[in-house]
C-alpha cells in the first residue's frame, strides 16, 4: 500500500539557514570578492547582485584520504587495444586520478574556484558591512511627511466606537453627586427630624410637623430621582491624533572639478566613488537627495548627465564651487532639516590663490553644518596648495572631516571604507 | 482526471494507463497499482511506500541534506545547497528524478516537472528497487533501524540547536567541523550497533553524562591509588588493543570534551553509521533498483498497460542511466554502479533462464535455477565487494571490456596485468571486488596508543596499502583530532613494520617561529 502526498506546497526555503551560514562563515572572502567587484564593475550596475568565487581549497571538508604513490591496480572499462603484458608509459596526470574517481574528475576539467551567486541585498550588506556614518543622524520635521496615529487624552466629542466607558461613568457619577448633594443633606436632615418626631410619645407628637416633613420629604425624593443616570455631556470619548512622524533625510552635495586637468578617466573614478556614497547613505536615510555642482572657473548646478558626461576646459578656482554649495544651503537645504554631507573630488589643481579662499568658505559657512565632508583627489601626482589647506581644515574638524587620496581605480573602495570604517567612540 | 480513473478501473487489464506524457495524482495512484502488483508476482517484498511529489526547489533542499527529510544545520549543507542550486540555474546538471530514504514507511521524493513516464520509472525505480533492497539486504537490516530514523533525526536536530543557543554557534559549529573531518571514521565495522531510538536516546542522555564522568576520572586520575603502586612499573598501553572507530574513542576518552560536545561526537557517528552500509552497496543498490525497474516497466508493456511512446522515453532514460564511457573518454568518471550492477544482475538472470557452456562451468549452483529466488539471495546476503567477486561473469567482463592496469610507482611503466580473456578473468573479478572494499578504498587509520601517563598525547597508526601513503589532507584532519582531543596528535603511517612518515599536530619538526605561527591557525583545544 502507497501513501500519495502532495507536498508542493511544503515550505521550499528548507535551505535558507544553512546557506546564510555558509555566507557568514567565508564573510572575509565574500566580502574580498565584493570589493574587487566594485573595482571592475561598470558604473550603471553598481549594486546588482555578484557571482563569488572562493577558492576550493579554502572550503573544502578534509578527510583521510589515499595520496599519489604506492602500489595501485586498478580496473577501467572500455578496453580497446591493450592485451595482457603490455606495457604503457606513465602519462603524469592521468594515473594520479582515478580509482574510486576522485574529485578533479567531478565536473570535466575540475573546478579550483567555488563560484556562486549572491543577491543584490546580500551583495550591499557585505560591501558596506562595518561601515558606519560618522556622525548622528539627525531627525526633523518637514512637509510632507509620513504620518502615525497616537492617543491624545479624551475628548468629548468623538464616534460611539472611541467611548470611554469608564471615564463616561466617573463623569457620570460626578455630576450626579454635584446635582443632589445639598438636596440629599437637607433630605437626611429632614428625615432625622421627622423620626425625632415620630419617636416621640402619642400625645406629644405634632402631626402637622410631621405631614410637613413627609411632604417635604416626598418632594426632595422625586427631585433627587429627577436627576439622570447618564446624560449628553457626560460621555467621554478616546482622542486620537495623527502625529507627523520625524523622517531622516539627507542631502549629498557632490562637488567636481570639470576644468581641462580632468580626463575621462579621473572623472569615472570620482563617479564611482561619489556613487558609493550615494548607495551608503540611501541604505542610511529614508529620504536622499543629491544635488550635482561642477566648476572650472565658475560653478554651476547640473543634473546627473551634465555631471558626469559634458566637458569644458579651462582654469580651476575650487572656490566657486563652494560658494555655490553654501549658496544651495542656505536657499534649499537648512541646516536644521537636513543632513548635508560633502564629497569633493578633484585632481588637486587650483588657481594659485584661491586655495585660502576655499580654507575660509569651509571652516566659515560649510563644515559648522555639514554631516561630513569628504574630499578625495584623484591623482598620482604630488599634493598642492589645496591639499595643504585642507589639511589644516581637516585638523580644525576632525570629526567631520575626511581627505583621502586615489590613484587608480582599486584605490576607490578601500579608501571608501577606511572614510567611513566604524570608529570606535572614545 | 476522473475520465482516466473510471474508464481504467472498468477496464482493470486491457489498455495503456495513459497516454499523454502529463501526470495526475490519480495516474500516479493508478501507476503505483500495476507496478505494485507486478512487483508482487515478482516476490519483492517492500516496506509501505510513501510518495512525496515535491518541486525542484524542494529537490534541492533535499539534495542539500544528504536526502534525508529533516537534518541539523551546518554551513557544508548550505555550502552543498548553493553549489547545487548554482549548477542546475546554470544548467550544469539536472536534478536526479528521485531521492529515496531508508526509512519505514519508505519515503520516495517524485520531481513536479517530470513527465508520466519519468514518475513511473521513479516508482518503479525507487518503491520497488531501492525500497525491497533497504528491506532485504543484510547489512541494512542488520546496520540500520529504518523504523527511527526520522525520529532520530529529529532529536539530533532539537538537540544541537539547543547546544547552539546555550554554547554559541560557533563552538558547536567547530566541533561537528571536527566530527565531519572523521565521520568515516566513526563506524563499527564488525560489532553490530543499537538500534537508535529518540525517546530512548534522550532518556539515556543524563545517565551517559553521568557514567562517563566516572569513567574519565578514572581514566586520567592522577593521584596514586593506595596498593597500586606495582602498577606503575609496567604499565598498560592504553588502548589495550588498537580502535578502528575513532569518533567513539574520542567520545569516550577525550579528556577535556564537556558532555555537550561528547553527545555532538555521538550523533555524527550514529549517522555515519546509518550511512555506512549505503556505501558498501553502491553497486549492488543501484543495480537492484535499475534492474527491477527495467523488468517492471518491460512487464507492463508486455502486458500492454503502457504505449510504445512510453517505452521509448523510458528507454531513453534508461540507457542514459546506465551509460559506462570508456576509459579513455572525457565523460570517464570511474565505473559507473548503475551499469555494473544492472549487468550482473541482468546477466544472473540469463544464467538462471538460458545457461551457456561457460555458465555451467563458472555457475554450477545457479544456471538453470530460478532466477527470481537467485537474486534474492544474491540481493540479500552480500554487499559490493562480495557480490561481485561472486557474480561476476565472464560475459559481463567481455561486454564491459574490463582490463586491469597494475600501478606501481618504483616501475616506469603501468602494467596491464589482465584483460577480459581466460586467464584474467579471475583476477580481473578479484581486483574489482577489491576496489569495492571500503578497507582498502580508505585509509586504514586506528588509534594506537595514549599517553595517559606521559602528556597525554594520542597516537594514531595508519597501516598502508601496497605502500599507498597518505593524501594531502592528512594535516588538516590532524587539527581536526587535535581540536577534539585537546592534546598532542601523532600519526605514524607504517608499511609493515616501518614508520615512513610522520604527521603531527600542533607540528615539532619545524622552528620555533614558524610553529608559532602554524599555532595561529591551529583550531583552538575546547
Amino acid at each position: 500500500m502507497s501513501y500519495i502526498i502532495d507536498r508542493r506546497l511544503n515550505g521550499k526555503n528548507k535551505s535558507t539557514v544553512n546557506r546564510q551560514r555558509f555566507l557568514q562563515r567565508y564573510k572575509a572572502h565574500i566580502k574580498k570578492a565584493v570589493g574587487e567587484a566594485m573595482n571592475s564593475r561598470s558604473i550603471t550596475d553598481m549594486e546588482k547582485g555578484e557571482r563569488i568565487s572562493i577558492p576550493t581549497r579554502d572550503i573544502s571538508e578534509p578527510v583521510f584520504s589515499h595520496g599519489p604513490g604506492g602500489h595501485v591496480d586498478r580496473v577501467l572499462p572500455g578496453n580497446k587495444q591493450f592485451s595482457t603484458g603490455d606495457r604503457i608509459p606513465r602519462q603524469g596526470q592521468q594515473s594520479g586520478s582515478g580509482g574510486g574517481g576522485g574529485n578533479a574528475s567531478d565536473s570535466g576539467e575540475g573546478m579550483d574556484e567555488f563560484v556562486f551567486q549572491i543577491s543584490q541585498e546580500e551583495f550591499l550588506d557585505f560591501m558596506f558591512e562595518g561601515l558606519q556614518l560618522p556622525n548622528m543622524v539627525k531627525r526633523r520635521l518637514a512637509g510632507n511627511e509620513s504620518f502615525q496615529v497616537v492617543r491624545a487624552g479624551i475628548s468629548n466629542e468623538g464616534t460611539p466606537g472611541r467611548l470611554n466607558v469608564v471615564r463616561s461613568l466617573k463623569a457620570a457619577h460626578a455630576r450626579r453627586i454635584a446635582l443632589t448633594g445639598s438636596k440629599r443633606r437637607n433630605l437626611h436632615l429632614l428625615e432625622e427630624e421627622l423620626e425625632q418626631e415620630q419617636s416621640k410619645d402619642v400625645t406629644l407628637r405634632d402631626q402637622r410637623r410631621i405631614d410637613l416633613l413627609q411632604r417635604e420629604i416626598a418632594d426632595l425624593r422625586s427631585r433627587v430621582k429627577r436627576v439622570p443616570f447618564l446624560d449628553d455631556f457626560d460621555l467621554k470619548y478616546n482622542l486620537l491624533i495623527k502625529q507627523p512622524r520625524p523622517r531622516s533625510r539627507a542631502v549629498m552635495f557632490c562637488l567636481m572639478d570639470v576644468s581641462g586637468s580632468m580626463n575621462q578617466a579621473t572623472k569615472d573614478m570620482a563617479k564611482r566613488f561619489f556613487l558609493l556614497l550615494y548607495l551608503f547613505l540611501q541604505r542610511s536615510y529614508e529620504y536622499t537627495e543629491v544635488v550635482f555642482i561642477r566648476h572650472h572657473t565658475s560653478a554651476k548646478e547640473v543634473d546627473e548627465e551634465e555631471f558626469f558626461y559634458s566637458r569644458e576646459t579651462g582654469g580651476t578656482i575650487v572656490s566657486s564651487a563652494l560658494k555655490l554649495m553654501r549658496t544651495v544651503m542656505r536657499e534649499r537645504y537648512p541646516a536644521s532639516e537636513w543632513n548635508i554631507y560633502g564629497a569633493q573630488a578633484s585632481d588637486g589643481d587650483n588657481w594659485n590663490d584661491d586655495s585660502s579662499t576655499c580654507h575660509k568658505i569651509l571652516i566659515d559657512d560649510i563644515m559648522p553644518h555639514v554631516q561630513y565632508y569628504s574630499y578625495v583627489e584623484i591623482t598620482p601626482r604630488d599634493h598642492q596648495a589645496l591639499w595643504e589647506e585642507y589639511e589644516s581644515v581637516k585638523a580644525l574638524f576632525p570629526e567631520h572631516f575626511a581627505m583621502e587620496q586615489i590613484v587608480d581605480v582599486q584605490d576607490i573602495y578601500p579608501v571608501f571604507r577606511q572614510l567611513f570604517s566604524q570608529k570606535v567612540s572614545a | 482526471m476522473f475520465d482516466h480513473f473510471s474508464s481504467s478501473s472498468d477496464s482493470q487489464a486491457e489498455g495503456p494507463i495513459s497516454t499523454s506524457s502529463e501526470w495526475t495524482f490519480e495516474l500516479i495512484r493508478e501507476y503505483d497499482r500495476a507496478i505494485a502488483e507486478i512487483a508482487e508476482e515478482f516476490g519483492l517484498d517492500t516496506y509501505p511506500n510513501q510518495i512525496e511529489v515535491i518541486s525542484s526547489e524542494q529537490m534541492m533542499d533535499a539534495y542539500s541534506s544528504v536526502g534525508m527529510p529533516v537534518g541539523y544545520n551546518h554551513w557544508s549543507f548550505g555550502k552543498q545547497f548553493i553549489s547545487v542550486e548554482n549548477n542546475y540555474q546554470r544548467g550544469l546538471m539536472g536534478l536526479a528524478y528521485e531521492i529515496v530514504i531508508n526509512s519505514n514507511p519508505c519515503i520516495a521524493y517524485l520531481m513536479e516537472e517530470n513527465t508520466m513516464t519519468m514518475q513511473a520509472l521513479v516508482i518503479a525505480h525507487a518503491c520497488y528497487g531501492h525500497n525491497s533492497f533497504f528491506k532485504g539486504n543484510y547489512l541494512f537490516r542488520s546496520w540500520t533501524d529504518a523504523s527511527s530514523i526520522i525520529d532520530y533525526l529529529i532529536f539530533a536536530k532539537n538537540y544541537i540547536r539547543e547546544c547552539e543557543q546555550r554554547h554559541g554557534q560557533a563552538e558547536v559549529e567547530a566541533v561537528l567541523d571536527s566530527c565531519h573531518a572523521l565521520m568515516n571514521y566513526g563506524v563499527d565495522r564488525y560489532k553490530r550497533p543499537y538500534p537508535i531510538s529518540a525517546v530512548e536516546e534522550e532518556r539515556r542522555q543524563k545517565e551517559r553524562e553521568e557514567y562517563r564522568q566516572r569513567q574519565l576520572n578514572d581514566l586520567w586520575r592522577t593521584i596514586p591509588r593506595m596498593g597500586e603502586d606495582d602498577e606503575g612499573n609496567s604499565p598498560h598501553r592504553f588502548p589495550e588493543e588498537p580502535q578502528e572507530n575513532i569518533l567513539y574513542f574520542i567520545e569516550k576518552n577525550a579528556p577535556l570534551l564537556e558532555n555537550w560536545q561528547r553527545e555532538l561526537v555521538r550523533i555524527v557517528r550514529k549517522l555515519a553509521q546509518y550511512f555506512y552500509p549505503q556505501r558498501q552497496t553502491q553497486v549492488m543498490n543501484e543495480g537492484w533498483a535499475s534492474f527491477w525497474h527495467y523488468t517492471l516497466l518491460t512487464e507492463l508493456y508486455k502486458r500492454g498497460r503502457v504505449t510504445e511512446g512510453f517505452m521509448i522515453e523510458f528507454l531513453q532514460s534508461h540507457t542514459n542511466v546506465i551509460y559506462q564511457p570508456a576509459f579513455d573518454s572525457p565523460y570517464y568518471n570511474g565505473i559507473n554502479p548503475y551499469t555494473l550492477g544492472f549487468s550482473i544482475f541482468s546477466d544472473l538472470r540469463r544464467i538462471c533462464e538460458s545457461p551457456t557452456e561457460e555458465d555451467r562451468e563458472w555457475f554450477p549452483d545457479i544456471a538453470g535455477t530460478n532466477w527470481t529466488e537467485t537474486l534474492q539471495f544474491a540481493m540479500r546476503d552480500f554487499k559490493d565487494e562480495s557480490f561481485i567477486l561472486q557474480f561476476l561473469s565472464p560475459k559481463v567482463m567481455r561486454d564491459m571490456k574490463l582490463f586491469c592496469i597494475s600501478d606501481d610507482d618504483r616501475e616506469n611503466e603501468i602494467v596491464v596485468n589482465a584483460i577480459h580473456d581466460e586467464d584474467g578473468y579471475r583476477q580481473l573479478r578479484a581486483n574489482l571486488a577489491g576496489q569495492y572494499n571500503l578497507g582498502n578504498r580508505e585509509p586504514n587509520i586506528q588509534v594506537f596508543s595514549v599517553a595517559n601517563r606521559g602528556d597525554r598525547s594520542l597516537t594514531l597508526h595508519h597501516t598502508q596499502h601496497r605502500r599507498r601513503p597518505l593524501g594531502k589532507d592528512t594535516k588538516e584532519v590532524l587539527r581536526h583530532i587535535h581540536r577534539l582531543w585537546g592534546f598532542d596528535v601523532h600519526l605514524d603511517s607504517l608499511n609493515g613494520d616501518e614508520i615512513t612518515a610522520s604527521y603531527h599536530c600542533p607540528d615539532v619538526g619545524r622552528d620555533r617561529t614558524e610553529r608559532e605561527e602554524e599555532s595561529m591557525l591551529i583550531p583552538k583545544p575546547i
